[in-house]
Parts: C-alpha cells; structure tokens; sequence
C-alpha cells in the first residue's frame, strides 16, 4: 500500500488533484482511493487531500496519518502546517517553489524536490497570473518522480475531469511538468 | 464498465441506471453533489426523470409519496437533519405502501453543528418501518440501491440505503458500473398494483378505526419478514447478472474465528483489514457486517455468532440512556444461544471520529479478556 498526501489553500485544486490522480492510478490498474480532508473548506485555508493505492483491494477506510509520498502545491503552508507529520522514511516530498532545496526548510528522512509549478502554471494561464491554479502541474511533476503513474493515463484523467475549455492547456502544462521533473530512483 | 467515481455520484448514478421517474431532492451537505449530478443528468436529458426542487425535505419525502402512489419510480436523497425533518412522510411512506427508495449519508445531528459521519440519523428512523441498507464500498451504495428499488417493489416497503459521510460520500474509487440492458432485465418498470387513477377513483389513508389499523401493522411487519427471502432471491438474481455477490449479513473469516467483531458502514471494511493484521499476530479475529439492518436478520446473526468465544458489536451510534443500537439488537437476537455468548458493546467513531484498523484490532482483543463496561466508549477523551 501506498499512501500520497497533496497540501494546498482552499481554491488551489487539492481535491480535484486527488480525484484525477485517482482515475489515472485506476488506469494504470491498482486499485484506489481518493478522498480530500474531511470538513468545510474555505478559500486560501490550509487543505489537504489523499490517496491510497495498492496491488490488493484497499479495505481501511480511515484518514492517512503515515504517507509515503507528500506534494506540497503552495510553499507558504510550510510555515503554516507541518507537511513532514507522519511522513514514512524514503520517498520524497516535493514542494513547489522557486528556492533551492537548502531554502525550503523541511528535514528528514526522505527526499526533498524543489519544483517551479507556478512558473509553468504562468506560462499555460492556469489559474489567473495573481493566483495561478498549480495542481495539474505538480501532478504531472509527481507523477515523472514517483515513476508509478503512466503520463497518458494522467493526461487522459486531466481531460476527463476538466472543463472542455481549460482541459488542453492544463494537459499540455501537465506534460511540460512532467518532461522536466527529475526521476528519482 | 468501471469508473473512478465518489459515494454521492454512485448515489447519481445508481438512481438513473435503476430509471428513477421522479426524483424530489433538497441539498444538504454531504448530500449535495448527489442531487447536482441529478439534477444535471435530467437537465441534459440523460435521464428521463421530473426532478423536483423543493423547499424542504418534508416536502421532498412528501413529493415522492405522491409520485410513488400515483405508480412511479420515486428516489430522494437526503442526510442529518433533513432526515430527521423527514420524519413523520417517513411513517406515512411505509405505513402508505409506497416503494420509494432513499440514499442518507449519515451525519451527526447538531448541536453542534457537525458534517461528519455518525448513524443516529438514520438509527432514528429505525421504527418507521422502513428496510433499511449499510454500505461499506462505492460498489455497495450503487449495487444496494439497484437492489433495493427491486426488493420495495416486490414487497411494497421504502428502502433507505445508507452510506458514511466523507468516508464514502467523498470519497473515489473504482465502480462497476452495470450495462444498462441488465439492469433493466432485473428491474423492469415499476407496476403498482394500487395507484392512485383518477378514472378508476379509491380513497387512500382515510381514517381507519382500531378494527382496521391494527391488521394493516400485521401485515407491513408480514411485508418486512416476506423482504427477508425476496432480498435472498435477489441477491442471487445479482450475482448471477452481475457477479457480484451479497448478503443480509456478510462475514469475514467467521468460521474459524474465536472473537467476531459485529460492524456495519465504512468500519466494516476497515474491519477486514484488521482481521488480516490480527490472523497475522495469531490472533483468530473475524467479523461480520450487518448490511441489512431492516429487516433484522435475527437468525442468521444468531448463527454466524454461535459458539464465539466473545462478540464485540461496534457502534457508531448510541440510544441515550440505554446502549449502542447495533448492540442492542445482537444481544437480543442471540440471547437463547447455548452455550452463551459473551457479548459487549464499544461506541466509537461519534462525529466523525475517526475508526482505524489498529482501534478494531484492540477492540476485540478487549472483548477476549472480557475488558468492557458495556459499554465501554472506545477512546473517550475526559
């Protein structure tokens, strides 16, 4: 089993992100689950979202407290939440942001990957250039770092989860993000 | 065909496949997306339905007994408090004969306020003569309705089907979603055999003295225990079309087991996985989920429980003043087992709280060395 926490601001798509991801896992053939933090969401309010996924039917139906992989869509929440809490040794977590690693400021027993969403965000008009909508991005980030998810599948997720008028720009974005993003063994 | 799809949308879903004719829904959280993805379907003309916005969940209930007694397929959603403002419709939809089918996601009533999941919602409505569906899997919430609008038109009872808030109603996963040719072989249109006909007039809930009233009881608890077999043949009939298979009680790794955890909604399937870390302690754990609560399926509890070494029943709920409501009802319905089982009573889980596998692994090895108050409040922060 494995289990993926995304961090983000109410508004930013950490749910949807789930949800997409979700329909690409089930296309790759694991079994999965998605849900988003459970409660009232309110905009620019730290959120959170979540995955299982596993080879074998997923039976617990309860929160994630130990994930073995984090995204982090907005690099302001480290400040805010701890989005090291429970977090599994190995794996990464990986952070959108324009700093250096050693800026970042989150240590442990993992990997930590800095990656410039929002700058390809701004590129695709994701999102408004104030307040750039990064999730498809680091989904596609995460998805050339976790090596597990096959970019079609996602590409497809994409389009059939978002409107017709932003779905091509957000999988053209997604798959830039995904040329780029380094693969880690 | 299977698709990654959440609890409310396999709600969405389940009511087109299963052709609902008229649909009257009020939103509510965590029920909303159920009636915004039906309210689409009709508006898009996918789904040949009145949807009906109302202004209240008493008017929704009442809107759907209409329908049900003028001879159409009538759904409604609801949760929490609108159920509860449902109340006295959902004594005059069974008491009516009316086949209505409703999806509740159970949420605890404030104050205060709360949206997470808890079953006195629906445990409130026990007594209103309703039958009454626990799901554990998306799966279960679209295969359970399909079911029940079969089960309340063959014996003429409202069914509720139930799912947890958040924990299923937000929550995505693959679905298998049945062709619709097959579905419409296993239901076929509704016929009542009493529907209101303006050519052919009847009076319907007149008022019926106490030489009267008292045999129509006799004979909605006659209907309940004739669902008991309908819901046998049914599942059988599923299995058969779609392959998968159910029960009024589903048990897991039982047979063999020493202590049998008693769970049903989402705890059921969390359960499992606390079985397997268990049997891989050595510790000979099982479970069995109630999925049907009503009727209640005395004797196949009775069976499935006989020759325990403890019972754990977990509820999720709670009847002030006396016990867990799932509890209750075990202990009741293997009371003249003999040997006896010991049986004890956890609540858990109230508001939302969360149930992990590791809470229903401890929860039976208490109930092994006898460890409850019955009840015992699992995790109560004091």
């Amino acid at each position: 089993m494995i289990a993926i926490r995304f961090h983000g601001r109410g508004g930013q798509g950490a749910a949807i992100s789930s949800y997409i991801l979700a329909e690409a896992i089930f296309r790759d053939g694991y079994e999965v689950q998605a849900f988003p933090m459970f409660g009232v969401e309110r905009r620019g309010a730290p959120v959170a979202s979540f995955i299982r996924m596993d080879n074998k039917p997923i039976y617990v139906r309860c929160e994630v407290y130990e994930p073995d992989y984090v995204v982090v869509l907005d690099p302001t929440l480290i400040q805010a939440v701890d989005v090291t809490s429970g977090k599994k040794p190995g794996g990464f977590i990986m952070v959108n942001t324009d700093q250096p690693v050693e800026e970042i400021g989150i240590k442990g027993d993992f990997t930590t990957i800095p990656f410039d969403g929002t700058k390809i965000a701004l590129e695709y008009h994701l999102g408004t250039k104030v307040a750039p909508i990064v999730n498809t991005v680091m989904m596609g980030a995460f998805a050339k770092s976790f090596g597990k998810i096959n970019i079609d599948n996602l590409l497809f997720a994409i389009k059939d989860n978002l409107p017709r008028k932003i779905a091509d720009r957000n999988a053209e974005a997604t798959k830039k993000a995904y040329d780029l993003a380094p693969k880690i063994e | 065909m299977k698709k990654v799809v959440t609890g409310n949308h396999a709600v969405s879903f389940a009511s087109k496949i299963a052709r609902a004719q008229v649909v009257a829904a009020y939103p509510i959280t965590p029920q909303t997306q159920v009636v915004e993805r039906i309210s689409k379907f009709v508006a898009d003309g996918e789904m040949d339905a009145i949807f009906i916005k109302v202004e209240s969940e008493h008017s929704a209930l009442a809107a759907a007994i209409g329908a049900s007694a003028a001879g159409a397929r009538a759904f409604t959603a609801t949760s929490s408090q609108g159920l509860a403002l449902m109340h006295e419709m959902m004594h005059w939809c069974s008491y009516a004969r009316c086949p209505v089918v409703i999806a509740n996601i159970n949420r605890a009533l404030g104050p205060p306020w709360s949206i997470w999941t808890e079953q006195n919602d629906s445990l409130a409505q026990r007594d209103t003569g309703w039958i009454q569906y626990y799901c554990e899997s998306n799966q279960d919430v679209l295969d359970s309705i399909i079911q029940a609008f079969k089960v309340s038109e063959r014996v003429l009872v409202p069914s509720m089907v139930v799912l947890d808030s958040f924990f299923l109603s937000h929550t995505s996963e693959p679905v298998d979603f049945p062709d619709q040719d097959k579905v419409d072989e296993f239901l076929p249109p509704y016929k009542g055999e009493w529907v209101i006909d303006p050519d052919n007039p009847h009076t319907f809930g007149g008022l019926t003295g106490p030489d009267k009233y008292y045999e129509l009881h006799y004979m909605l608890q006659q209907a309940h225990k004739d669902a008991e077999q309908v819901m046998d043949e049914v599942h059988k009939e599923y299995e058969k079309l779609f392959g998968r298979k159910y029960g009024r009680i589903e048990p897991f790794m039982a047979d063999d087991a020493e202590v049998l955890l008693v769970v049903s909604g989402t705890p059921a399937s969390t359960a499992k996985q606390a079985v397997i870390d268990a049997r891989d302690e050595g510790f000979a754990l099982g479970s069995v989920k109630i999925r049907v609560f009503r009727p209640f399926p005395r004797e196949l509890v009775k069976e499935v429980c006989r020759g325990k070494k403890a019972v754990a029943v977990v509820d999720r709920n709670y009847s002030f003043g006396n016990q867990g409501i799932f509890f209750t009802e075990v202990r009741d319905a293997i009371y003249d087992l003999e040997p006896r089982v010991p049986v004890y009573s956890y609540i858990t889980g109230l508001g939302g709280r969360d149930i992990t596998a590791e809470d229903l692994v401890n929860i039976g090895k208490a109930a092994e060395k006898k460890e409850c108050d019955n009840p015992t409040w699992w995790g109560v922060k004091l």
